[in-house]
């Protein structure tokens, strides 16, 4: 569409963070006990879906290479790792929260180049809560026993994790904080299409001087995570990701003695009453469903607007989306960045193109897309019902779909009508509503007011098929220790 | 002439009454020497699903219920269970094979655990949530809420004891339970149920079943609407992994089977396993 001659309310000057402060390398190989070493397998390409430049290669974890890694995350936990006392774990945690503060922007950087996000977000959100995490569960290591689970809880040997391509590093530390603050050991397998920043992770735990075999990334495709979490000398498995990948992992750990949580998708309802303030309740909503692309799990994809503010609620919203600005992803004023691949380009054009076919309405945020790299302008469909697939699936893109109700019983039921639990939103001022609600909601995160907000002390989790198990706060240890 | 006994017909538990198998079919039950105790009924995968459904409709009443109330009710499933102390020893004696003494020690220690968790009620939220120092300006809290309804394979071995040592953390937080009681001792869980009706368990928050686990099981750890399941009493490696399998289409909350000495302290294990974390974040402002 030529929107060009338009003319923009606002024009800024580029303002791109530079790419100089990341060192990358041709090609990469597997972390294995403290050492980077060739693989077995073939190789994948990462590319910055923002220009579709290949960033580098990196190697494809083979069975073999995967058994390697399964040895010395073994050897590590049982000559070192599970000998040494909380307190001296938690020292290296410390040690890897502080590098990672240290080299911040470089790690912000070479994440909004390898997943499409924009710098702002990778800087002000991702990195500084992986810091977080690290510093968090860091001061847990050597006082397990007040974490409620007894008086001597143990860790459960070797953790097989992983972890998606929406928040690679972030992702990284929700998994590897917690489990080394038990005592346990990992491979962690990070995503296909954003291996880089965990690879980078693996360098500063070579800073951190950590033991080697303590912390093991394979990277590779689905097949490499089929085998990880397949092999015999894994003792736990943790996996963020699709349901129905999560699905697939349950099935495949069955029958063993191999402990299992699950952070899965999500269709979050976020719901407007009509006495909501309307800027504050545009701005929740806009970061409800355009952080990160909408490639959030718990992304409030389900707008819910009481039928009495509904048109003036929505027509505010479409204003606010025709400023957010689209684009490079390290330019500092980018609102929006690239969509991860091409093929979450094409599951979300095609979920969009159903929204058409079942007769709701689209509308989309007039802004030009770059001729190169992955882009999705931000989508709204008003006239949604409930048995629409975009009321009903996952998109984990950024697509909003919006459907109305009359009283707070109403929203409740549309609201929990759904497989998934993870998160909801209410906005409303008067608190006994909010409490209500809030106690209604089937789901693992509740907020109220506001929306995409995380913390390491905070956990994070879901009801019903959007998984088990928590991440965050004392409840996140659960996961990596010895009790049910 | 001695006079002639009045033999109790043993029949399912679901949603608060006593119905036969829809399938109108029974197995018989003999004590540890084979001798006759009774024809309980065989469930069928018609039954287990009305259990389902009766379990469905209680909980969101059990759950909404205050934690003092189902407090109280669990207690008074202890009081009346008091009562009929004699009648449960008989009933686990010839199920167990046990000795008198023995016998009258696990119903003791079932009454007990009944009292124990009882007493657990209104302290979970205290104990397994709390405010979470996020840091920013939100007021953060995590609250623990039942997981919805708990599928239950029952102990083999403890007909009384190990029964009681599975449904009680299940419910004590406001899950509601289908159950099925041990295939070979199932009689104590059925006289366990007369209890239950007569001791303000809303009805449909327990509901026990009789039969085979290889028939029975199956259709629970399928069932869509079964959110939870714990397999206690599997003891065959490959049907439990098979129920395991099943499990997964609805991401259910599966409690393995393993080695347990239902006299041990229980600690809160298996309440934590039937329970969903709820985090609330609200700005803190003017």
């Amino acid at each position: 569409m030529a929107r060009a001659s338009k003319p923009k309310p606002f024009e800024y000057a580029p303002a791109p963070e530079s790419r100089a402060v990341v060192d990358l390398a041709s090609s990469y190989g597997l972390f294995i006990d403290g050492e980077f070493v060739d693989g077995t397998g073939g190789a994948l390409k990462s590319v910055n879906p923002a220009t579709e430049e290949v960033l580098a290669e990196v190697a494809e974890a083979s069975e073999a290479d995967i058994d390697l890694a399964v040895k010395a995350a073994r050897r590590a936990y049982t000559r070192v790792w599970s000998k040494m006392s909380g307190a001296e774990r938690a020292k290296y945690l410390f040690r890897i929260a502080r590098i990672v503060q240290e080299r911040s922007r470089e790690l912000a950087v070479l994440e909004s180049l390898d997943n499409g996000k924009p710098i702002k977000e990778s800087r002000d959100v991702d990195v500084p809560l992986v810091a977080a995490h690290f510093f968090y569960y860091a001061g847990w290591a050597d006082k397990l026993e007040h974490a409620g689970f007894g008086p001597d809880p143990r860790p459960l040997g070797v953790a097989a994790q992983v972890i998606p391509w929406n928040f690679p590093l972030l992702m990284l530390a929700w998994k590897i904080a917690p489990a080394l603050a038990a005592g346990n050991t990992v491979v962690l397998k990070p995503a296909e299409t954003t291996p880089l920043t965990a690879l980078l992770f693996a360098e500063i735990c070579q800073q951190a001087e950590l033991p080697p075999g303590v912390v093991n990334i394979v990277t590779g495709a689905g097949p490499t995570g089929a085998a990880l979490v397949a092999h015999p000398g894994v003792d736990k498995v943790a996996f963020t990701g699709s349901t129905e990948v999560g699905k697939a992992i349950s099935r495949a750990v069955a029958g063993t003695d191999k402990r299992l949580t699950l952070e899965l998708g999500g269709k979050a309802a976020n719901i407007v009453f009509d006495d909501a303030p309307v800027d504050q309740t545009v701005e929740g909503i806009v970061a409800g469903i355009f952080f990160n692309q909408g490639h959030v799990c718990c992304a409030g994809s389900r707008l819910l607007v009481q039928e009495s503010v509904a048109e003036e609620l929505v027509s505010r919203l479409k204003r606010r989306l025709g400023t957010l600005r689209l684009g490079d992803p390290l330019d500092k004023n980018t609102d929006i960045g690239a969509i991860n691949s091409l093929e979450q380009l094409e599951r979300i054009r095609h979920l969009a193109g159903v929204g058409d076919d079942e007769g709701a309405e689209r509308w989309t945020a007039d802004c030009d897309l770059p001729a190169k790299g992955y882009w999705f302008a931000p989508t709204v469909f008003t006239g949604v019902s409930q048995a629409h697939r975009i009321a009903r699936e996952e998109i984990f893109g950024p697509v909003l779909s919006v459907l109305t109700f009359r009283t707070p019983s109403e929203a409740i039921e549309k609201a929990n009508n759904t497989a998934y639990g993870l998160s909801a939103g209410i906005w409303t001022e008067k608190g006994s509503r909010i409490l209500r609600m809030a106690g209604a909601m089937r789901a693992g995160v509740v907020w109220a007011n506001t929306f995409n907000r995380f913390d390491p002390t905070s956990p994070f989790g879901g009801y019903k098929e959007s998984g088990y198990g928590r991440e965050g706060g004392r409840h996140g240890l659960a996961a990596y220790l010895d009790v049910h | 002439m001695a006079r002639i006994e009045v033999r109790k017909t043993y029949k399912l538990y679901v949603g608060g009454a006593f119905p036969r198998s829809e399938s109108g079919r029974s197995y018989e039950v003999a004590d540890t020497k084979g001798r006759f105790l009774a024809n309980a009924a065989l469930a069928s995968r018609k039954d287990a699903r009305d259990a389902v459904v009766a379990a469905r409709k209680a909980q969101p009443g059990w759950a909404g219920a205050t934690a003092y109330n189902r407090g109280q009710v669990l207690y008074r499933v202890a009081e009346v269970m008091e009562g009929r102390r004699a009648q449960f020893a008989e009933d686990v004696q010839r199920a167990e094979g046990l000795t008198t003494r023995r016998a009258e020690g696990a119903v003791d220690a079932a009454i007990d655990r009944w009292v124990w968790y009882a007493g657990w009620s209104d302290k979970l939220a205290q104990v397994l949530g709390g405010t979470n120092p996020v840091a920013g300006p939100y007021f953060n809290f995590s609250i623990p809420e039942p997981t919805g309804v708990v599928a239950a394979i029952a102990p083999q071995d403890s007909s009384l004891l190990g029964l009681v040592s599975v449904l009680a953390p299940a419910v004590v937080s406001g899950n509601t339970c289908v159950l099925l009681a041990a295939e070979e001792r199932p009689l104590p869980a059925i006289t366990l149920s007369e209890v239950l009706a007569t001791s303000d368990v809303p009805g449909g928050v327990v509901n026990i079943l009789t039969g085979r686990v290889a028939e029975v099981a199956p259709w629970l750890a399928s069932h869509m609407d079964v959110n939870a399941l714990d397999l206690a009493g599997v003891d065959d490696t490959a049907l439990r992994r098979e129920l395991e399998i099943a499990a997964a289409d609805n991401v259910k909350r599966v409690r393995r089977a393993g080695h347990v000495d239902w006299s041990a302290d229980p600690g809160l294990e298996r309440v934590r396993c039937f329970l969903e974390t709820k985090t609330v974040w609200h700005p803190i402002g003017v």
